[in-house]
């Protein structure tokens, strides 16, 4: 090719959130920059200034349609710090445990059945118009319907415990507003034994398109890289709700343990660059250039010490032998480790829904005003950080928020590269299959890109050729 | 004390000598939509939601006296549409945003909305106001984003705790209620005061600091009835 050219992805479909992927090719048609970029602003860390400390919880959740539940208690855990409250009552913790488990299962059903599965089923070069989960539902009709039921499962999981399958305002400071009556719960221990069978064949079906595709998969946007995680006090086990920050390198070495997460600034800024809404987060001490990691499922994966349920633990450990070393880096690999984390999810439901503390009426404890909380959990896509001070009218002073999808910022536009230059240099013709390659990179980490930027809006992302001088040369917009 | 009839709605309803149309159409079951008007509250006027036709008139319920064989039109699509669209500007002169307002499923605005059929919003442009949140008192705070003007705390503070704590200020669109002070803490505002209280206030504006978010979505006011629901279960009783 004579010319330097630009191609525009535009908008990146099957993720939540609107971002486009820009890709410049040299004049030999080598790519020599790939970047994701995320072009919209939300501004919630400003606007949540002078409201009410009991209203943030219920605020900031509107970052997201997908996982609410995430904001909704990581604010409240840093509103707990702020009203003085150290320990949760029982029912309270448990209560929020058990919304928990429900949305990261939804959330990790929704992606790899809805989003993802496409891709997997069809082959990331099919027909467009084949990779929907409509597609799914035709040619995998009990697939499909097991996708809904078990998603389905989960969002009835969080309206008992929220309130509302979509932005329930159950956490309240000091702990929650209800309890799960014993007709409810009833409920679901007639279906969860079906849904744990359901995740361990979903498990399978994950695990089996892993091994199968080993080599595509070993080097398909596959680098090494620092992972961050809570992991639980003591043990180092998975904890989806609570503990404390564990960072390895790629070899697993240990960069901070058991680390508290209300010092997480003293380990981790955030870096600014000037075409992105979605910031850069690096450890302070190694720097923005080698100090960037990544969160999610699989970082969990590579973080933590065991999973306390045995069925997950057992697939965890099958994950890592499978890799042949000893951290796994196959971006791919993240499918496989959501459907641990959704059968981890269905064991530890069971366990809660046989814990009587679930009908306990003691909901709420009080303490000693503070005027500053922080607040970490496991979201689905990994680490969330909520972080306010308040001043003595209980009114928000300050916001800080670090979201998953922010953490993976620089690792998702390193796939983005990794996977443009296999698959777009040199090639005479760019077409849309291998353009739906960086998708799948990015599609990997399951991004929210409106939770990240906490930008308004729309969801779609887009593809960009730029020549040499910047001019948009092709583009790939797709319909929202 | 004699009494007489007349009709609403084409029923036949006995008031009592001095009882307004609302005070009698409460008695006999039927509601009529008001939101400045409060049980224990000298009669206002004043939000118009309660507009009826009597006699041909367009009238307020809440203050117009029954009369003797007065014809008195309440639930008919045109009236209905003239509520609709005064609370439809009551939401477009303020900031409400229900879904993140602890008054949600308690709000009688947002109730009223949804019983007058309010499923998008207005033609009205939004005026989008900025009303700084007073949140001085130590176990008050006051939202005057959420504020309709409807008076109820001024009459409650006035008539019923005899203080005084707040009132209007300033003229037509820019009338507004205040506090009696540079803020709320420099008054004689407590949390027990009739003006404080959860039924006095009948959106978020007066907000009892704490207590937020404390009753479950699916046990507050409104979650399983329509607002009036109180009064028309009388007709069934």
């Amino acid at each position: 090719m004579a010319e330097p050219r630009l191609i525009e992805i535009s908008p990146v479909t099957r993720v939540e959130g609107h971002g486009k992927v820009t890709i410049h090719l040299d004049k030999d048609g080598m790519v020599d920059e790939a970047r994701l970029h995320i072009v919209e602003f939300r501004g919630f860390e400003r606007f949540i200034h002078g409201r009410l400390l009991w209203e943030v919880p219920v605020i900031v959740q509107r970052l997201c349609g997908i996982c609410p539940v995430s904001h909704h208690l990581a604010a409240a855990k840093a509103m707990d710090v702020i009203c003085g409250v150290d320990e949760l009552p029982p029912t309270a913790e448990k209560m929020r445990r058990l919304m928990h488990y429900g949305q990261v299962m939804q959330s990790h059903v929704l992606h790899f059945f809805h989003l993802a599965a496409p891709d997997l089923l069809f082959g990331f070069d099919a027909p467009a118009d084949r990779r929907n989960i409509f597609e799914v539902l035709r040619e995998k009709p009990e697939l499909g319907r097991r996708a809904i039921m078990m998603r389905k499962f989960g969002q009835d999981i969080i309206q008992a415990t929220a309130g509302k399958k979509i932005h329930g305002t159950a956490a309240i400071p000091g702990g929650i507003n209800r309890n799960l009556p014993i007709e409810t719960r009833d409920g679901f221990l007639k279906t969860v034994a079906e849904m744990q069978d359901w995740a361990m064949d979903a498990l399978a079906l994950a695990r089996d398109y892993t091994l199968d595709h080993a080599e595509m998969v070993g080097g398909f946007a596959a680098f090494p890289s620092k992972y961050m995680s809570l992991v639980r006090e003591g043990d180092g086990a998975l904890d989806l709700y609570h503990g404390n920050l564990r960072m390895i390198d790629a070899e697993g070495g240990t960069i901070f343990d058991q680390l508290p997460y209300d010092r997480y600034h003293e380990v981790l800024v955030e870096d600014v660059r000037s075409w992105s809404y979605m910031k850069f987060p690096f450890i302070k001490e190694i720097g923005p250039d080698t100090g960037w990691y990544r969160v999610g499922p699989l970082a969990r994966m590579n973080t933590v010490s065991l999973i306390d349920t045995p069925l997950a633990n057992a697939a965890r450990d099958e994950l890592m032998a499978a890799h042949g070393t000893v951290k796994v880096h196959a971006v791919l690999a993240n499918h496989w480790a959501r459907m641990i984390e959704v059968l981890h999810c269905v064991e530890k439901i069971t366990e809660l829904l046989h814990d009587p503390d679930l009908q306990g009426t003691d909901l709420k404890a009080t303490g000693e005003r503070r005027e500053e909380g922080i607040g970490v959990i496991e979201a689905p896509r990994g680490n969330l950080i909520h972080h306010y001070k308040v001043d003595e009218n209980d009114q928000v002073t300050y916001c800080n928020l670090i979201v998953s999808t922010t953490h993976n910022n620089e690792g998702m536009n390193r796939a983005v590269k990794d996977v443009a230059v296999k698959h777009i240099s040199g090639q005479p013709e760019i077409t849309e299959g291998m353009l739906n390659h960086v998708e799948v990179a990015i599609r990997a980490y399951d991004p929210c890109l409106s939770c990240a930027t906490h930008a308004l809006g729309q969801m779609p992302l887009e593809v960009e050729l730029l020549d040499a001088a910047g001019q948009t040369l092709d583009k790939r917009a797709r319909a929202t | 004390m004699s009494g007489f009839s007349f009709q609403i709605d084409g029923v036949e309803v006995t008031a009592k000598n001095g009882q307004t149309i609302m005070e009698a159409a409460d008695e006999a079951g039927i509601y009529i939509p008001r939101l400045c008007d409060h049980e224990g509250l000298r009669h206002q006027g004043g939000c118009r939601v309660c507009t009826v036709k009597a006699g041909g008139r367009s009238v307020a319920a809440c203050t117009q006296p029954a009369a003797l064989d007065l014809v008195v039109e309440n639930e008919t699509p045109h009236i209905n549409k003239l509520r609709r669209d005064l609370v439809g500007m009551l939401f477009n002169e303020g900031n409400h945003l229900c879904p993140i307002c602890e008054a949600s499923g308690n709000c009688e605005l947002q109730a009223m909305a949804y019983r007058l059929g309010m499923t998008e919003p207005t033609k009205f442009p939004y005026l989008e106001p900025c009303r700084p949140v007073d949140a001085s008192h130590p176990d008050i705070a006051l939202d005057n984003n959420r504020c309709i003007s409807c008076g109820r705390c001024v009459r409650a503070s006035q008539d019923v705790d005899g203080k005084g704590i707040f009132g209007y200020v300033g003229r037509g669109i820019h009338r507004h209620i205040a506090a009696n002070g540079p803020d709320l803490q420099h008054t004689d505002a407590e949390v027990t005061d009739f003006a404080i209280s959860a039924e006095v206030c009948p959106v978020g504006c007066i907000i009892r600091k704490r207590e937020g978010f404390a009753r479950p979505i699916g046990e507050r006011d409104y979650d399983d009835h329509l607002i009036g629901y109180d009064i028309e279960k009388k007709r069934d009783e």
